[in-house]
C-alpha cells in the first residue's frame, strides 16, 4: 500500500462489521489508486442497498463512484470498456439473482480477454455480489451463483467470511489483474470482529484453518464458516474436535490446508449453502477422494442447500445447513 | 462539473420541464379536452372510479402497517400511483393478459383478483404462485424488465392464433399490457422486447410507469430523453400521459390496447407519475431526495383531484364519500385478518413442484430430509 498516512480511526486493530470493513477497505483501494472505479445501482447517494459503498461517492466525485443506468450487462460491459482504458473497475451487483443478466459478460468476455489476446489484454475488474440466504428475502436475493462462475476458466472467486478478511481481501481483489468474482455473505454484514488494518494480509488465494482440530475437518465459505464454526463448538460437548477451515478462494481452490487435515483426521464433510449437484463440494471431494484415498475413514459427505430453487422465506430454514445439519453429517461420518 | 456527467442545465426537471402530457382532469379537479382522448363515464362509472382509487391506497397502507409490525418481510408500496394503475388497469378487456412487476397491486385490484393473492409472496410464505392463465394476470416479475419480453412473447401468440382483429372476427380479440418502470427501461431485455414487439407487429402495450426513481437513482440515470419518445426508434408510437389522472391513463390504455388488438401493433404508454412512498419498506428516500420535491407532487395527488371533480359537479355528496371509505376500512382489515390467518407453508414443500416431470435427485434428497427430521423425533440428537 503506498505512502497513505493512517487515520487514527484506522489505528491497527479496530472493531469493524463486515460491511463496514469492506467499505473501509474499498475506501482504502480508492486512496492507493486513482483508477479504482466503483460502480453500480444507488452505489452513490444511497450507498448501495447494504451501504457498502456509504459516503464514498461524497468523498471521491461522481467521476469515480458511478450510479449506473438500471442494467446488470451495461454495468460488467463498459467496466471492460473502462479497464481497456487502463480504468480497475470494481462493480457492484445489488442481488445475487439479478448478477444474470450480465452472465454473457462475465462468461463470455471478462474471462476470456486475456486468453483471445494471447495474453495481451489484462482486465482488472472485480464484481462484487452480496449472495447467500438467511436474511427472509423475496425471491431472486438469496442466492448462491459461486458455482457458475467458479467453472469459468479466466475467472478467479473468492470469498470473505470475517470483517479481517473483508477489509483486507477486496484490496487484494482490487490490486490484482485477474478479474475477480468477489462474492459477499451477505447476512453476515452486520458481524463484527477485528480488523489488523497495519498488519500483513495473508494470501488472497488461499485456504485457512480457522480451528485446529483433530477429529473430523469441516470445510466452508463465506457464510457457511460461521455455522461450521459454531457446529466445531457445539461438538466439544459430544467429545469431537472438529477442524474447521476457510476455503476464502473458491477459484484456484487452495486445498493443500484441505488435504494436510484430512490425512490427520480421516473425515471431511464440506458445507455450503449451494445445491450439492456440481457444486464447489463436488469438486473437494472428488480431489480429496485422488489425494488422500487411504487416509479416509469415511466418505466426503456435502451438507448444501437443497436441489431446488431457492425457497420462500419461511422455507429457507428447511433449505439453509444449519449446525445441527452439520452435526448430523459429522456423526454419519462415524457411524460409517 | 463532473467530467464524466452530461453537461449540467438547470434542475433535476431538465428532461420535462412542463411535462407535455395527456391530461384529461387537471389537479384542481376540472375537466381538461383534449383533441384525440376523451372518456364518456357515466355518473357511477366516475363513482365507482374512485372507489377503486380508495380502496386501493388503503390496502396499500394496510400492507405497509403489516409490514412495519412484523407481518410481512417487505412491501412494495404504490402509494402516489393509483391512478396510473386504476385506469390502466379498468381500461383493460376481460380477454386482455397482464403482466404486472411487483408494484402493480392497483391493476390486479381492477382484474378483479383477491388483493390477498400476492401478500403470501411478500410474507415469504410462497412466490406468489397463482395461475397467470386463470387470472390473465401473470405473476409478479421482480427481476427488472424480463416481463416485457415473456408480453411481447404472448402477443406474438395472439397474432399466431389469429385473435387479433383481421382474424376471425368475433370480438373477443385480445391484447396483452406489460407493466414497467423508468429504471426497467435502461434493460436489455426491454429494448429486446421493444425490437421483437416491433419487427413482429405485437399487439403489446408497454406501459411504463415513470415515478421518477429506480430506488435512488432518478430518471436523468436512465434518460436524456423523454421516455415515451423512444418508441419512435423502435416504430411504433409513443404517448405520455398524466399519470395522477385517473381518466386520461384510463383512455389513452383503451385507445392503445384497441389499436393493438385491431391489429395495429403495439403502443409504448408512459405514465408520467410519482413514487410518493419510499421503494419499498426496506427504503430509506430521505438519503437522496429532498422533502419539498415530495410535497410539489401531492398538490397533484390522484385522488384528491377525483374527489374536487365529484364535488363540483354535484356527482357525489359526503355520504357517499364516507360510505367509500367505510368500504375501504373494511377491505383492508378483511385483508389483514387474513394475512394474520395464513398458514405456514409445510416444510416438505420445499421438495415440491422443482419440475413438472419430478426428479431422482429431489427425491432422494426429501428422503434423507424425512429421515432426518424423524431422528429428532426419536431423539437421536
Ligand atoms: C435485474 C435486476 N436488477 C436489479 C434489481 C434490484 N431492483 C429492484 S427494484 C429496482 C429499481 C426499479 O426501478 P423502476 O424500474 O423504475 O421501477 P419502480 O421500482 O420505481 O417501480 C432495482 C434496481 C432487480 N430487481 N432486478
Amino acid at each position: 500500500m503506498t505512502g497513505q498516512a493512517v487515520t487514527s480511526a484506522e489505528k491497527a486493530a479496530t472493531t469493524l462489521s463486515i460491511g463496514k470493513a469492506l467499505n473501509n477497505g474499498l475506501r482504502r483501494a480508492m486512496e492507493d489508486d486513482p483508477k479504482v472505479l466503483i460502480m453500480g445501482e444507488d452505489v452513490g447517494k444511497l450507498g448501495g442497498v447494504f451501504r457498502i459503498t456509504d459516503g464514498l461517492q461524497k468523498d471521491f466525485g461522481e467521476d469515480r463512484v458511478i450510479d449506473t443506468p438500471l442494467a446488470e450487462s451495461g454495468i460488467v460491459g463498459t467496466a471492460i470498456g473502462l479497464a481497456l482504458r487502463g480504468y480497475r473497475p470494481v462493480c457492484e451487483i445489488q442481488f445475487d439473482g439479478f448478477v444474470y443478466p450480465a452472465y454473457d459478460q462475465i462468461v463470455s468476455q471478462v474471462a476470456k480477454f486475456h486468453y483471445r489476446s494471447r495474453g495481451q489484454v489484462r482486465l482488472p475488474i472485480v464484481i462484487r455480489i452480496p449472495f447467500g440466504g438467511g436474511i427472509g428475502a423475496v425471491e431472486h436475493h438469496s442466492e448462491s451463483p459461486e458455482a457458475y462462475f467458479s467453472h469459468t476458466a479466466g475467472l478467479k472467486v473468492v470469498s470473505c467470511a470475517n470483517p479481517n478478511d473483508a477489509y483486507w481481501m477486496i484490496q487484494q481483489a482490487i490490486a490484482s489483474d485477474d478479474p475477480i468474482i468477489f462474492m459477499e455473505p451477505k447476512r453476515r454484514y452486520w458481524e463484527k470482529g477485528q480488523v489488523d488494518t497495519d498488519g500483513e494480509p495473508y494470501p488472497l488465494h488461499s485456504a485457512r484453518v480457522l480451528r485446529p482440530g483433530t477429529d473430523a475437518t469441516v470445510v466452508a465459505y463465506g457464510p457457511m464458516v460461521r455455522v461450521a464454526l459454531d457446529a466445531a463448538a457445539a461438538a466439544v460437548e459430544d467429545g469431537r474436535e472438529l477442524e474447521v477451515i476457510d476455503l476464502r478462494s473458491l477459484s484456484p481452490l487452495d486445498l493443500g490446508p484441505v488435504y494436510d487435515s484430512v490425512r490427520r483426521t480421516g473425515r471431511l464433510v464440506v458445507v455450503h449453502e449451494a445445491p450439492s449437484n456440481l457444486g464447489l463440494g463436488s469438486e473437494v471431494a472428488a480431489r480429496v477422494t485422488e489425494k488422500c484415498f487411504y487416509s479416509l475413514e469415511a466418505p466426503v459427505l456435502r451438507v448444501t442447500g437443497f436441489n431446488v430453487p431457492y425457497p420462500a422465506a419461511r422455507l429457507e430454514e428447511e433449505y439453509l445447513p444449519d449446525l445441527d445439519r452439520v452435526l448430523d453429517a459429522v456423526d454419519r461420518s462415524f457411524g460409517w | 462539473m463532473a467530467k464524466g456527467q452530461p453537461p449540467a442545465r438547470d434542475g433535476r426537471d431538465d428532461i420535462a420541464p412542463e411535462p407535455e402530457f395527456v391530461q384529461l382532469l387537471n389537479p384542481e379537479g376540472e375537466r381538461v379536452e383534449h383533441p384525440e382522448y376523451s372518456v364518456d363515464f357515466s355518473d357511477e362509472e366516475y363513482r365507482d372510479l374512485y372507489r377503486d382509487l380508495v380502496i386501493v391506497r388503503k390496502l396499500d397502507k394496510e400492507a405497509t402497517a403489516l409490514q412495519r409490525q412484523g407481518e410481512l418481510a417487505i412491501w412494495a408500496s404504490l402509494l402516489g400511483q393509483e391512478a396510473a394503475q386504476v385506469g390502466s388497469g379498468r381500461a383493460l378487456r376481460p380477454q386482455d393478459m397482464a403482466f404486472p412487476t411487483y408494484r402493480e397491486h392497483g391493476v390486479l385490484y381492477c382484474r378483479g383478483i383477491d388483493p390477498i393473492m400476492p401478500l403470501s409472496l411478500f410474507r415469504g410464505v410462497d412466490y406468489g404462485g397463482w395461475d397467470p392463465a386463470k387470472y390473465k394476470f401473470n405473476m409478479y416479475t421482480i427481476v427488472i424488465g424480463a416481463q416485457t419480453l415473456h408480453a411481447t412473447g404472448y402477443a406474438m401468440g395472439i397474432n399466431l392464433d389469429g385473435r387479433i382483429g383481421g382474424g376471425n372476427g368475433s370480438g373477443d380479440d385480445e391484447a396483452v399490457i406489460a407493466y414497467f418502470g423508468d429504471g426497467a427501461s435502461s434493460q436489455g431485455d426491454v429494448n429486446e422486447a421493444f425490437v421483437w414487439a416491433g419487427v413482429f407487429h405485437a399487439p403489446v402495450v408497454f406501459f411504463c410507469q415513470n415515478n421518477q426513481y429506480a430506488i435512488s437513482e432518478p430518471l436523468e440515470r436512465q434518460t436524456r430523453v423523454p421516455l415515451y419518445q423512444r418508441a419512435a426508434g423502435f416504430g411504433f408510437p409513443g404517448v405520455r400521459v398524466d399519470g395522477n389522472d385517473v381518466l386520461a391513463t384510463y383512455a389513452v390504455t383503451r385507445a392503445a390496447m384497441d389499436n393493438a388488438r385491431h391489429g395495429q401493433g403495439p403502443t409504448l404508454i408512459e405514465a408520467y407519475t410519482y413514487r410518493m412512498g419510499a421503494h419499498t419498506t426496506s427504503d430509506d428516500p430521505t438519503r437522496y431526495r429532498i422533502a419539498s420535491e415530495v410535497e410539489s407532487w401531492q398538490a397533484k395527488d390522484p385522488i384528491l383531484r377525483v374527489h374536487r371533480f365529484l364535488t363540483n359537479q354535484g356527482l357525489a355528496d359526503d355520504a357517499f364519500f364516507s360510505s367509500v371509505e367505510e368500504q375501504a376500512a373494511e377491505v383492508a382489515t378483511h385483508l389483514r385478518e387474513r394475512v394474520l390467518s395464513m398458514p405456514e407453508p409445510d416444510p416438505m414443500s420445499v421438495f415440491d413442484n422443482a419440475y413438472p416431470n419430478g426428479s431422482p435427485l429431489i427425491d432422494e434428497e426429501r428422503e434423507r430430509f424425512v429421515a432426518y427430521q424423524a431422528s429428532f423425533a426419536e431423539g437421536a440428537h
